[in-house]
């Protein structure tokens, strides 16, 4: 239980996907002009890292079996496209008000190099089952976290008088920069 | 040469170069960023890095492009990503076998070229639509786009943070670096600058051309974010 | 009961929705796909057998130039693996989850063991490989093999020279009944240093250098008394 709360702080805080892996840029910077749909995408995001999560895990368990070490990101592309389609799909036929939500974001997620972040780290630090799933659960709030911040200083940004150089991308790069030395303070909370 | 052979040859200088300056897939369409920010921390990873994506993007663009005609467009994306996660599994290899020190550097960064949306972006624009050769041409003028870009990054990042160039040394030992520069905000930061110093010459030469009265295009400015 | 055989009727006369027609069929997709496939899956398994070999021995490579490093004077290795309380030689091509490097010089006399070990340090896990040399019950060289600490300050546990003569002796003599570390790695401030089971923090960098500490305290409390233990087995 330690471990797993440990694992979920340091994917969610100390190593933020967006603001020290740069993991999830484009929605990032896409996405993060409104507090609301960041909040959106954000949900959007945690289930998909779930999903993939668990899927990873279990296709780690089968190549470990088979010996099959370099058929790894392979299959995760595959199956994690694949089974982010089906859970959309699911999700439409049962629930339309929660597709409604989530449902645009969903196949836009799906190349989102977080999600495959997510498989892929877990992978190499041989979290166990519980462990990956906080993993991908303190990766998704993280994300959420750093979207939320970034659309609310955004909102602000409208209405401030930028040069029309600085306007767009590079003016929010700057404040991600900001934001990124402001995580650098949880550094050190892991131990 | 007759007029036509020059247009032809004129027109596939414009596929190579179009990649590296006037459609840079970082810093006029801002794809592909991830790598760019992550493992730009030093000349050399930074070189590896944009070496690693362009092979893939090369190697990608071509197979696509050779078997663009039988492949049914229902499913072509899924056959496109498949592709993709080939050559970076057999890149990812490939720097093991070269230079251990270089793959433990990038690490999983490597993997992610898989998502990188400026290759895919390169297959479904233009891979798909084209002979081999152009194909060829395109994804070389992107990948070198996408080096340079990463080289800029790099460059800055380690003559600031570190006092080095490649590992030379250059500012003495008395030289203190900026330690910003080589964690992730200086990332945010570095580029952040490269886009600014871009808007500016790009509004600079707007502003001259209309001066001038010569017609100038609407090129895709930097404010096309959702890609 | 009238209205469900309405039902059935409306069913019957809804037409079946027309799919738009394509060339394409389903066998088709499914063919090109698995083909593509097939030819990609090849085309890896043929790239990891051709480089597997120069990978490996890179890997080697780099371990060993590790151990070299924190063993002074040492020409040659032997890898062992705990099993129940005893070291026992590694079959070569196998792996274990614990490795301890014996170290030996051109004379093949033992110069030490060097011991992986790993801990979580400012920003992530720590990685360190350090060479314990018996015949003076000492640390005798540290180095860091992975670490995200940060650059220019926690970064100083790898490169900082005060810091890493801390390592060039360091005392873990065990207690008498050869259980324990008499006297347990602490870290000490700066310039502080007393006895020679102290390291010397760097200024600066206090966390970092107390995960190094906190790393080789723990590791030493097992792997110390193991080797003094198995010692005759690995002097040959």
């Amino acid at each position: 239980m330690n471990s797993s709360l440990q694992i979920f702080i340091d994917a969610c805080l100390i190593n933020n996907f967006v603001l020290a892996y740069f993991l999830g840029l484009c929605p990032f910077l896409g996405v993060s002009t409104k507090t609301e749909t960041a909040l959106r995408m954000g949900a959007a995001v945690i289930f998909v890292m779930l999903v993939a999560s668990a899927s990873a895990y279990g296709i780690h368990q089968i190549l470990v079996y088979i010996n099959a070490p370099y058929l790894h990101l392979i299959s995760y592309v595959v199956v994690i496209a694949s089974s982010v389609q089906l859970v959309e799909m699911f999700i439409k036929k049962f629930s339309p008000t929660l597709f409604r939500t989530l449902g645009i974001f969903l196949p836009l997620i799906t190349t989102n190099c977080a999600i495959l972040g997510v498989a892929l780290f877990q992978t190499n630090r041989e979290y166990d089952f519980i462990e990956s799933l906080s993993f991908a659960t303190g990766a998704g709030v993280g994300f959420t976290l750093a979207l939320l911040m970034m659309s609310g200083i955004r909102e602000r940004l409208e209405l401030s008088d930028l040069s029309s150089v600085a306007q767009g991308a590079a003016v929010t790069l700057m404040v991600a920069g900001v934001l990124s030395m402001t995580f650098m303070g949880f550094a050190g909370m892991g131990r | 040469m007759t007029n036509e052979t020059k247009q032809a040859q004129h027109e596939n200088l414009d596929t190579l170069t179009r990649g590296i300056w006037r459609e840079n897939p970082v810093f006029v369409m801002l794809l592909g960023l991830c790598p760019v920010l992550a493992v730009t921390n030093s000349v050399v990873n930074a070189l590896a890095m944009g070496l690693a994506t362009t092979f893939v993007l090369f190697m990608a663009s071509t197979v696509v492009s050779l078997v663009r005609k039988l492949i049914p467009k229902q499913v072509r994306i899924a056959c496109y990503i498949l592709v993709i996660a080939t050559f970076v599994t057999v890149v990812d290899y490939l720097l093991q076998a070269i230079s251990f020190e270089v793959h433990r550097a990038l690490g999983a960064f490597i993997a992610l070229i898989v998502v990188n949306c400026a290759i895919l972006g390169r297959s479904e624009a233009f891979a798909s639509k084209n002979n081999v050769g152009k194909s060829m041409l395109d994804a070389l003028g992107f990948g070198g786009g996408f080096t340079i870009a990463c080289l800029c990054m790099g460059g800055v990042r380690e003559v600031l943070g570190a006092g080095t160039f490649a590992g030379i040394p250059l500012f003495g030992p008395s030289f203190a670096g900026w330690s910003i520069m080589i964690l992730p905000g200086g990332a945010f930061f570095v580029l952040g600058a490269w886009l600014l110093l871009f808007n500016w010459l790009r509004e600079r030469k707007e502003r001259a051309e209309k001066f001038t009265g010569t017609s100038f295009e609407n090129r895709e400015t930097s404010k096309d974010l959702g890609t | 009961m009238a209205q469900a055989t309405g039902d059935m009727e409306n069913n019957q006369q809804t037409p079946q929705p027309i799919i738009p027609e394509d060339t394409t069929t389903g066998t088709t997709m499914v063919l090109t796909m698995g083909l593509i496939g097939l030819a990609c899956a090849i085309l890896i398994v043929l790239t990891y057998q051709s480089t597997q070999a120069t990978i490996e021995e890179n890997k080697a490579r780099f371990l060993e130039k590790a151990i070299f490093e924190v063993l002074p004077n040492t020409t040659g290795k032997v890898t062992y693996a705990a099993e129940h309380g005893a070291l026992g030689q590694m079959p070569a091509g196998k792996q274990a989850e614990m490795e301890y490097y014996a170290g030996y010089n051109d004379r093949q006399q033992l110069t030490g063991i060097a011991i992986p070990a790993e801990g979580p340090g400012f920003q992530d896990i720590v990685r360190i490989l350090y060479g314990y040399a018996p015949a003076c019950r000492c640390i005798v060289g540290m180095k860091v093999l992975e670490s995200k600490e940060t650059p220019g300050l926690g970064t100083k546990i790898e490169t900082d020279p005060v810091f890493l003569k801390n390592f060039e002796t360091l005392d873990v003599r065990l207690t008498p009944d050869g259980n324990a570390i008499a006297n347990p790695i602490v870290l000490v401030k700066p310039r502080q240093k007393e006895n020679p089971w102290e390291i010397d923090a760097i200024s600066g960098a206090t966390i970092s250098s107390q995960a190094i500490a906190d790393i080789l305290q723990a590791s030493t409390a097992d792997a110390v008394p193991l080797i003094e233990k198995n010692l005759d087995t690995l002097t040959r």
